[in-house]
């Protein structure tokens, strides 16, 4: 698995409401499948039903507390990636979407003035070294705690499954 | 400093003398739950990277739940894998339909949980099992395949929240109220990350049954585990069903709480969660008689048999009211069977309920019971959120199954003491 880049660049999908839970980002009617590609046709359904059709890929979502909440669906983070999310970007978020996110080697990160320097289709940079999120139309910054050494591992290796099998193999 | 019942669970199932909030720690599990949404998917990651055995068939235990008996084709195949793998990778504790059961019912119920163990489960109510004693969270399917090929998994330790419940419940309220109620305080995220542990002379008067309930919902608070150290009450509950040995722990009087709450249940009334979050419960007497085209009894959070005696005895010799719906779901096979002995089917039925087999059905917005556009919903089920139970706008009211059943008599949500005199 490569490093993790230092710097990723995307444009915004904004939904500045606290508590945005699994039921809204995949909801339980379509997870009698698990495919990424089937789940990605009906990521934010209930809460945005037009957002598959305007993401693109490599995109961020920015929310607010709390995101994730609810059950314990991996679904929630496949249907995003599968959407082409690239990254999620929430004031906090809620443990199992948090866990499944770092086990998949997807990145969310905390960042609590993010909703305040960002608006739906800015185009945002992220600077995971600095811990530095910045908007790059007019320039407006907010700072978040970068990952941890043990999130950052699990993302460079993939996820927790690789992760285990390079541990088994050393 | 002492340690709570958590940090001690953790430490000794990850070979410490103790622990800190905040560490990370690969802990053994005692007891891995599988059901037919999250475990396929497990499975499949397995099998792509070529791993072809668990880690001990003995240590886990399989329930088909969710979407069974299969409500679709992509279901049905869901449940196939989930079979046919269980027979590949030989075990044996497996509830097929006609034995089966939600599985954080089920699991304590036939005797899988012992008090001080490690549990981990595809599922965010696993913290039910916590009613027991034990550590029980719920993961992913990535954290699920990593445990069925393993036998461990890292966690953060949880800081824990302490909440002591005082006195007992008058009549007409329930446990269901009391976590709604501290839910209603603390919000849906005031115990993100957490543990919350349960003590006080409260629980003496309340059965395992309800106490299930309490531990059930703590992920409605964001919860990381919900605990309840063991007492007689728990113990005579395990020693009916098994006869293993086991360690009980309990936190030191100098352990360390984010928070510290204290419940006086002779205060507490009927609650109901108004639409569309866990953490919106009120006072009955606060709210208005929303009509209700729908009442749902059953989930891991409220179907167990205690449950349906509450529900039947209120309902008993009345009618559902006309343009409202309600639907009966024990939780678990043997709970369906005690019900259908003690006569608790018939009162349901003559009452003019649907009663099914055990499912997680119309919980998730399923099956057997989905929700329409603007449609209303009171559900002894344990979320609200937008969609559910169905349609985007439909609206889901949780309460107690005493309140579920009054309101299904009344057909607007009606206070159970009314019926209770
Ligand atoms: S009954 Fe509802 S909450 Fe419980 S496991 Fe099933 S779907 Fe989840």
């Amino acid at each position: 698995m490569p490093e993790l880049p230092d710097r990723l660049t995307g444009y915004a999908h904004v939904y500045p409401r606290e508590h945005i839970n699994t039921d809204e980002i995949i909801p339980a009617r379509y997870l009698n499948v698990h495919e990424e590609s089937e789940l990605a046709k009906y990521a934010m359904e209930d809460i945005d039903a037009d957002f598959v059709r305007r993401v693109l890929p490599g995109d961020f979502i920015i929310a607010g507390e709390n995101f994730g909440c609810g059950s314990s669906r991996e679904h929630a983070v496949w249907a995003l990636r599968g959407a082409g999310v690239k990254v999620v970007i929430a004031k906090s978020y809620a443990r199992i979407f948090f866990r499944n996110a770092i086990n998949n080697g997807f990145l969310a990160i905390e960042c609590p003035e993010a909703l305040e320097v960002i608006a739906t289709g800015d185009q945002v940079e992220l600077d995971l070294r600095a811990g530095l999120l910045r908007n790059l139309g007019n320039g407006r910054e907010a700072t978040f705690v970068p990952l941890s050494d043990f999130a950052r591992e699990l993302i460079e290796d993939g996820g927790l499954l690789p992760h285990i099998q390079k541990k088994a193999q050393a | 400093m002492g340690m709570t019942i958590t940090e001690k669970i953790l430490a000794a199932h990850s070979g410490r003398d103790s622990v800190r909030p905040g560490e990370i720690v690969n802990a053994k599990l005692d007891l891995i739950v599988a059901h037919d949404v999250t475990t396929p998917p497990a499975v499949a990651m397995l099998k792509k990277l070529g791993i072809n055995k668990v880690f001990d068939p003995s240590k886990i235990l399989v329930t088909p739940d969710h979407f069974v008996p299969n409500k679709d084709i992509k279901s049905a195949e869901l449940a196939k894998q989930l079979r046919e793998w269980r027979i590949e990778q030989g075990i044996e504790r497996y509830y097929e339909i006609g034995n089966h059961g939600i599985c954080h019912a089920i699991a304590p119920e036939q005797g899988h949980v012992l008090p001080g163990m490690t549990i981990v489960c595809g599922d965010s109510h696993t913290t039910t099992m916590g009613a027991l004693g034990t550590f029980s969270t719920g993961v992913g399917s990535t954290d699920l395949a990593a445990a069925l090929a393993t036998g461990e998994l890292w966690f953060k330790v949880p800081e824990s929240m302490l909440f002591e419940l005082k006195g007992s419940l008058p009549r007409g309220v329930y446990s269901k109220d009391i976590i709604l109620y501290i839910i209603s305080k603390i919000g849906v995220d005031g115990a993100r990350y957490q543990a919350m542990e349960y003590r006080g002379d409260g629980l003496e008067s309340l059965s395992m049954e309800a106490r299930f309930t309490i531990t059930n919902m703590a992920i409605e608070a964001g919860g990381k585990s919900g605990i309840i150290p063991v007492d007689g009450i728990a113990e005579d509950y395990v020693k009916a069903r098994s006869s293993e040995a086991y360690t009980c722990y309990y936190s030191d009087d100098d352990a360390v709480y984010t928070q510290r709450m204290t419940i006086d249940l002779d205060q507490l009334e009927p609650i109901v969660a108004l639409p569309s979050l866990p953490s919106n419960g009120r006072f009955i007497g606060e709210i208005e008689r929303v009509k209700m085209d729908q009442v749902y009894i059953g989930s891991c959070t409220n179907g167990r048999i205690e449950d349906l005696r509450i529900a039947a005895q209120i309902i008993k010799g009345h009618k559902v009211a006309e343009g409202t719906r309600a639907i009966v779901v024990p939780a678990t096979t043997e709970i369906w069977k005690t019900a259908m002995r003690e006569g608790l089917l018939e009162i349901f039925a003559d009452a003019g309920c649907v009663v099914s087999t055990a499912t997680c059905g119309a919980c998730l917005g399923g099956f057997m019971g989905v929700l329409g556009a603007e449609e209303t919903c009171l559900s002894t089920t344990n979320r609200n959120f937008v969609g559910r139970m169905g349609h985007p706008k439909a609206k889901v009211y949780l309460a107690s199954p005493a309140t579920a059943a009054a309101t299904a008599i009344t057909g607007t949500i009606t206070d159970p003491r009314e019926f209770l005199q």
